[in-house]
């Protein structure tokens, strides 16, 4: 394992999001993200092939690249869904899933502190997961309730609050299964939102929905992004990329093979594997 | 309705075909008729199951008292069984390979040993162990008492029951928990929750659409099982009751038919509160208009729910595309 210069802090000590407002200036311009020498395997299976990567604060970062190029499970192992294997990665300047003793020795995390890790950040999934015995309303609830001990009438006023901004407030006592698919992604998003994160994951959040319905998902994203949300996003929307991303990574077979803006990554992209893939799906 | 434009039509061409002619379902019908009116016939008129008794002896104070204890046989057995078989679940599905060792061992031994034989070995505990006491393993003793002043009969088969019981369901708590797809563990994972609370929250409320349908039938199951515990012995339940009561008046058949009649009734009770709790617990998968919530007000039906509702599609989970 790889030994990059990681704050040897204690887990648990970051504030939560309420106190963003009192946080130094040289906070502020740490990044949100810094992956260092990533490796991740499956076994005999190496998928993960060393990635660096660094997530400034307040910027979307879109991640493009063929099936099995990495992508999803780099972004799961942001959020340690996945041990990782090698290397590190550093949330907001807190390692994420172990700890450095002083002297030097790497222990593992215990799930409860993972857990609290996770509370910062919010993930969309694919298959959106909402917890179909819940209605929408319910979903939204849930983690608030549950997980930051919110009473329930807060809970409830936030998370119409949220259905309202993702344009369901007509639906709240809908269940999933009574829900398109882009009104349940939609869900899933106000879901994550709900714990107030410092960082979005979207992993292909588009991919499994009819294409007319793709449209309102990508709205509510854009519109996520004005905000100032960090958002690391998975996706084969490459009008999204152009039009949202600060920053774009192309990743192919464990690496990342081309990173910058999008004018550089997709509309000059230096290496032959980015022209070829940009080649299928544009 | 009063509207005249809902009068017409919106299928201006609409088929009024005669159904295809089948008259194998109609004599099959009459011959199953037949048959069914002759066993009724049979049960009513034979003289020799005595339905005068059976009327005079249905509603027996002794017989009320023999329903008592076995619903509280059943009710407490299975309680402490589902407790226990949830507990038992967990352990196989945990990372600790000890706790997964113990778990398989005890479904083992106590699906593969007949209840009679373990409830006439409960019977027995007074004598295999006269004394059991509280202390340090293998160490000193803080207390100790007598087994047979403590233990009753009723806790007795009460304990056989539920151990047993507790095997069978275990098994039917983890195909529940394994049914419940691992995208929603990691969803709640990703929104921070603890093991504990995700198991609690998400996968076992949705693992009851699974757990509670073989659940209801071993409940029904464990009620007439109940007849068994004279093994330990225990004497106060219906079987028993009735069977005693049916010797000491030298007339068994009657009281066969009202131990007969009585488990019938409290099995179709049962089985009209598994209908609600599978009601309950399937709410968000149902595909019937208003299926969820127990008292919930009923909600208009979506446009999924009437396709579904027409029956020609046969998957629950499909989307349907009018």
């Amino acid at each position: 394992m790889t030994t990059p210069n990681v704050p040897a802090q204690p887990a648990g000590t970051q504030p939560a999001g309420s106190a963003a407002s009192a946080r130094s200036a040289a906070t502020a311009q740490r990044p949100m993200v810094e992956i260092r020498e990533l490796h991740k395997e499956f076994g005999s299976l190496h998928v993960l092939k060393g990635v660096d990567l660094t997530v400034t604060r307040g910027s979307v970062t879109v991640i493009l690249g063929p099936s099995g190029s990495g992508k999803s499970t780099l972004l799961r192992c942001i959020n340690e869904l996945e041990d990782i294997t090698g290397g590190s990665v550093v949330v907001d300047g807190e390692l994420m899933g172990y700890r450095r003793d002083d002297g030097g020795t790497v222990h593992r995390l215990h799930p409860k502190v993972i857990a609290k890790q996770r509370e910062r950040i919010g993930m969309v999934f694919q298959r959106f997961h909402l917890f179909p015995h819940m209605t929408a309303l319910e979903n939204v609830m849930e983690a608030p309730v549950q997980v930051r001990g919110l009473s329930k009438a807060a809970a409830r006023t936030r998370a119409l609050e949220l259905l309202d901004r993702v344009g369901l407030s007509d639906r709240v006592d809908h269940y999933p299964a009574q829900l398109s698919g882009g009104q349940q992604q939609r869900v899933a998003i106000a879901r994550a939102l709900a714990m107030d994160p410092e960082l979005m994951l979207f992993d292909e959040p588009t991919s499994a929905l009819d294409p007319e319905l793709v449209g309102e998902v990508l709205a509510v994203m854009k519109d996520l992004a004005r905000d100032g949300m960090t958002m690391i996003v998975v996706t084969h929307e490459i009008g999204f990329a152009r039009e949202v991303a600060d920053h774009v990574v192309f990743m192919d077979e464990g690496v990342i093979v081309e990173e910058g803006g999008p004018q550089q990554v997709l509309d000059a992209p230096r290496e032959q594997r980015t022209k070829d893939f940009l080649a299928h799906v544009l | 309705m009063s509207d005249p434009q809902s009068h017409r039509d919106p299928v201006p061409n609409r088929i009024h075909a005669r159904p295809v002619p089948r008259p194998g379902r109609i004599i099959s019908a009459i011959v199953v008729l037949v048959l069914a009116a002759m066993a009724i016939n049979g049960l009513v008129t034979n003289t020799n199951f005595r339905w005068d008794i059976v009327w005079t002896y249905l509603r027996d104070v002794l017989v009320f008292r023999g329903i008592g204890w076995t619903l509280l046989l059943t009710a407490g057995s299975m309680l402490v069984a589902i407790v226990l078989a949830v507990t038992l679940a967990v352990m196989r599905r945990s990372d600790n390979p000890v706790m997964r060792w113990v778990s398989w061992v005890y479904i083992w031994f106590f699906r593969g040993t007949p209840i009679y034989t373990q409830l006439v070995f409960w019977g027995l505990l007074a004598v295999l162990y006269p004394r059991l006491s509280l202390g340090v393993p293998f160490g000193p003793e803080f207390f100790s008492f007598s087994t047979k002043d403590v233990i009753s009969a009723f806790w007795l088969a009460l304990i056989g029951l539920s151990l047993n019981e507790a095997a069978y369901l275990a098994e039917i708590v983890r195909a529940g928990l394994n049914s419940v797809d691992t995208g929603q563990t990691e969803a709640a994972k990703a929104l921070g929750m603890k093991d504990s609370k995700i198991l609690r929250r998400i996968v076992l409320p949705q693992a009851m659409r699974v757990i509670v349908p073989p659940t209801g039938n071993e409940t029904i199951s464990m009620l007439k099982t109940t007849s068994l515990v004279v093994a330990v012995p225990f004497t106060m339940d219906l079987y028993y009751t009735t069977n005693a009561m049916g010797n000491r008046l030298f007339l068994p058949v009657p009281f066969l038919v009202i131990a007969a009649i009585w488990y019938l009734v409290i099995t179709s009770i049962l089985m009209v509160g598994q209908h609600y709790l599978e009601q309950y617990y399937g709410r968000g998968f149902s595909t019937s208009p208003g299926g969820g919530r127990l008292g919930r007000k009923r909600r208009r039906p979506n446009k999924q729910d009437l396709i579904k509702a027409s029956g020609t599609t046969t998957d629950p989970f499909s989307e349907v595309t009018p």
